[in-house]
């Protein structure tokens, strides 16, 4: 190469004394926030393996071996819990991304008020889950909610529909409230992405007559494609991981039809004290979550080579 | 000329846009209608949309059923603000080298703090609980404010980190150069030009740390006057009739601080927020 041949040993000299000043200002800078989340995340987490092992609650401990594992390999209602749990998330993850699309397709039309309309998509995004939870269980009510109100008025139903009160109602309208509290994110990344989309590709595409379905299929899609895989392995992971919206709304009931695995594990351990039990759960979840992480870092790595994105 | 709409197309657009934002907007709407209702309407048949006794009544009210509102909406922004804070002390320094520095297992701990951002505090509460006692922090703010910025540190690196490599290396090697130091590079160089950078990442990490308020309040905390507003929203339920009228013009006072600050915040949030995911 041109540089090797230019180089004089000072040059090479240089860098060399650099690199080893480098490797220990890179550890004294990243050094503070591992220091933190070793304490505060991974001792947590060698604890919590340590747990699954042991039959614990408050009176103490005693090693059991597999049997936890082994309890929830056998029992018939986890499997339900984890074949609920991927329905759970697929279902809202696909529904999040679909009106994502829309969503930012609609707020990136030139039209006057867009900039507005931006910011009125925002706030189920913003404001803690918790509260946004209690306007849902307002409206999910039967007797003073909106929603049973307006099925009354127009003689759908002849009484009050507590929607949460039901199981297949209960779990279908958890999905819509995740759906509610996840789309802003996944709208705004969608719309930022096609923002970035150069417009001589539509210029060039309108030229040749393509019609603006054409050009969203055809330029817009494959354009923001990594945003769009690195969205839906994100969302995936914030649904599966999702607590705040199924425990306030009905902490897990009605006879467990909204109980995914993490409402799974807090209700085992934390509402009946079975730390053990609930640790093995635990524990199966960041196994689940480990996976899955990987796998968001192999096609990210795979769509960005495909189409090229820095 | 390639983005003029017909009529029929611009209305269909705002339709469209119409029915999107009902959907968002929908709980807030019907959060401010509860508000004005008088608590004996809730169980009224047949149900009413309106009625001529709404009033404001709660939000007067609601300051007396829960004496310590006003603390709670304040502790909400407090420990936001405390994260925030924190937060940003740990990510700048260790985004800054993971940006520009080459250092012994750089990509293995890279991918360690990734790890910790795909799952949250839920599963581990328990030995975290321990972890803060063992630490004394319980019934503490910082009860609340610790768990708070570890699990936001990850998403912090990870996004400013792909900010700092925008900014071009030959203005840190001209500063070397002139024999400054590291330690003043990265403050007098590098820092002034991330500030647009910052504010995104501190602003995602304050959304973080304000909506995941409520687990952690409940679990570590017993201590009323520290309670975040999530938290202390539900005390209107513990009394004998449930104020749900009240708690509704609670919920929505207590965000409005925080909506106030995000709207000025918005712009670079979206432009930065998109920056920091593709990025691989």
């Amino acid at each position: 190469m041109a540089d090797t041949v230019v180089a004089t040993p000072q040059d090479t000299a240089k860098p060399r004394r650099k690199a080893v000043s480098e490797k220990v200002f890179g550890w004294l800078l990243v050094g503070p926030a591992m220091l933190f989340i070793a304490v505060i995340v991974a001792w947590p987490l060698a604890e919590t393996i340590r747990l699954s092992f042991m039959e614990a609650g408050l009176g103490g401990e005693e090693y059991v071996g597999l049997a936890n594992y082994q309890d929830l390999v056998e029992s018939r209602k986890f499997h339900q819990t984890i074949v609920r749990t991927f329905y759970w998330m697929f279902l809202s993850v696909a529904l999040k991304l679909i009106l994502g699309l829309i969503g930012a397709a609609l707020l990136n039309a030139a039209v006057p008020g867009r900039a507005l309309f931006r910011v009125l998509v925002m706030p189920p995004w913003i404001i803690p889950m918790a509260i946004g939870m209690i306007g849902w269980l307002w409206l999910y009510n039967g007797y003073f909610g909106v929603l049973s109100g307006t099925m009354m008025k127009l003689g759908i139903t002849d009484g009050p529909f507590e929607f949460l009160a039901y199981k297949q109602s209960a779990f279908y309208s958890a999905v819509v409230a995740d759906v509610w509290v996840g789309t802003p994110m996944v709208t705004l990344f969608f719309l930022a992405a096609m923002q970035g989309v150069s417009r001589d590709l539509y210029e060039a595409a309108w030229v040749d007559g393509a019609s603006r379905w054409y050009r969203f299929r055809r330029i817009t899609i494959p354009q923001i494609m990594p945003v769009i895989v690195s969205m839906s392995l994100l969302s995936a992971i914030f649904t599966f991981n999702s607590f705040e919206i199924i425990w306030i709304l009905t902490e897990g009931g009605p006879r467990g039809a909204t109980t995914t695995l993490i409402v799974d594990t807090y209700k085992t351990a934390i509402s009946n004290f079975k730390f053990g039990e609930g640790s093995a759960r635990a524990v199966i979840i960041v196994i689940l979550l480990g996976i899955f992480s990987i796998l968001y870092l192999q096609v990210l790595k795979l769509v960005n080579r495909k189409y090229g994105t820095k | 000329m390639m983005d003029r709409y017909t009529k029929l197309q611009t209305l269909g657009i705002y339709a469209a846009i119409t029915v999107f934002l009902i959907f968002m907007l929908l709980p807030f709407f019907e959060m401010f209608m509860a508000s004005l209702r008088p608590l004996d309407h809730l169980f009224r048949s047949p149900y009413q949309f309106w009625s001529e006794d709404f009033s404001f009544q709660a939000y007067s009210d609601m300051w007396d059923t829960v004496p310590l509102l006003g603390r709670y909406i304040f502790n909400s922004v407090f420990i936001a603000f405390a994260v925030t804070l924190l937060t940003m002390i740990f990510v700048v320094p260790a985004a800054y080298a993971y940006a520009r520095l080459e250092f012994p297992f750089k990509n293995g701990s890279l991918a360690i703090f990734l790890g910790v951002n795909m799952f949250t505090g839920a599963v581990l509460l328990i030995p975290l609980y321990r972890v803060l006692r063992t630490m004394g922090l319980l019934n503490t703010y910082w009860a609340m404010i610790v768990p708070g910025v570890a699990f936001l540190i990850p998403t912090g690196i990870w996004l400013l980190r792909s900010y700092l490599e925008k900014i071009p290396r030959e203005l840190e090697e001209a500063a070397f150069v002139d024999g400054a130091s590291r330690m003043y590079t990265l403050r007098r160089v590098v820092l002034p030009l991330a500030v647009p950078g910052l504010i995104v990442v501190s602003t995602a990490v304050f959304i973080g740390a304000y909506a995941q308020q409520f687990l952690f309040a409940i679990t570590f905390n017993q201590q009323r006057e520290l309670q975040p507003l999530p938290a202390g929203l539900f005390e209107f339920i513990g009394y004998q009739d449930v104020t749900w009228n009240q708690m509704m013009a609670a919920a929505l006072v207590g965000v409005l601080p925080v909506m106030v600050i995000f709207l000025f915040l918005q712009k670079y949030l979206v432009a930065g927020l998109t920056a920091g995911a593709v990025k691989e």
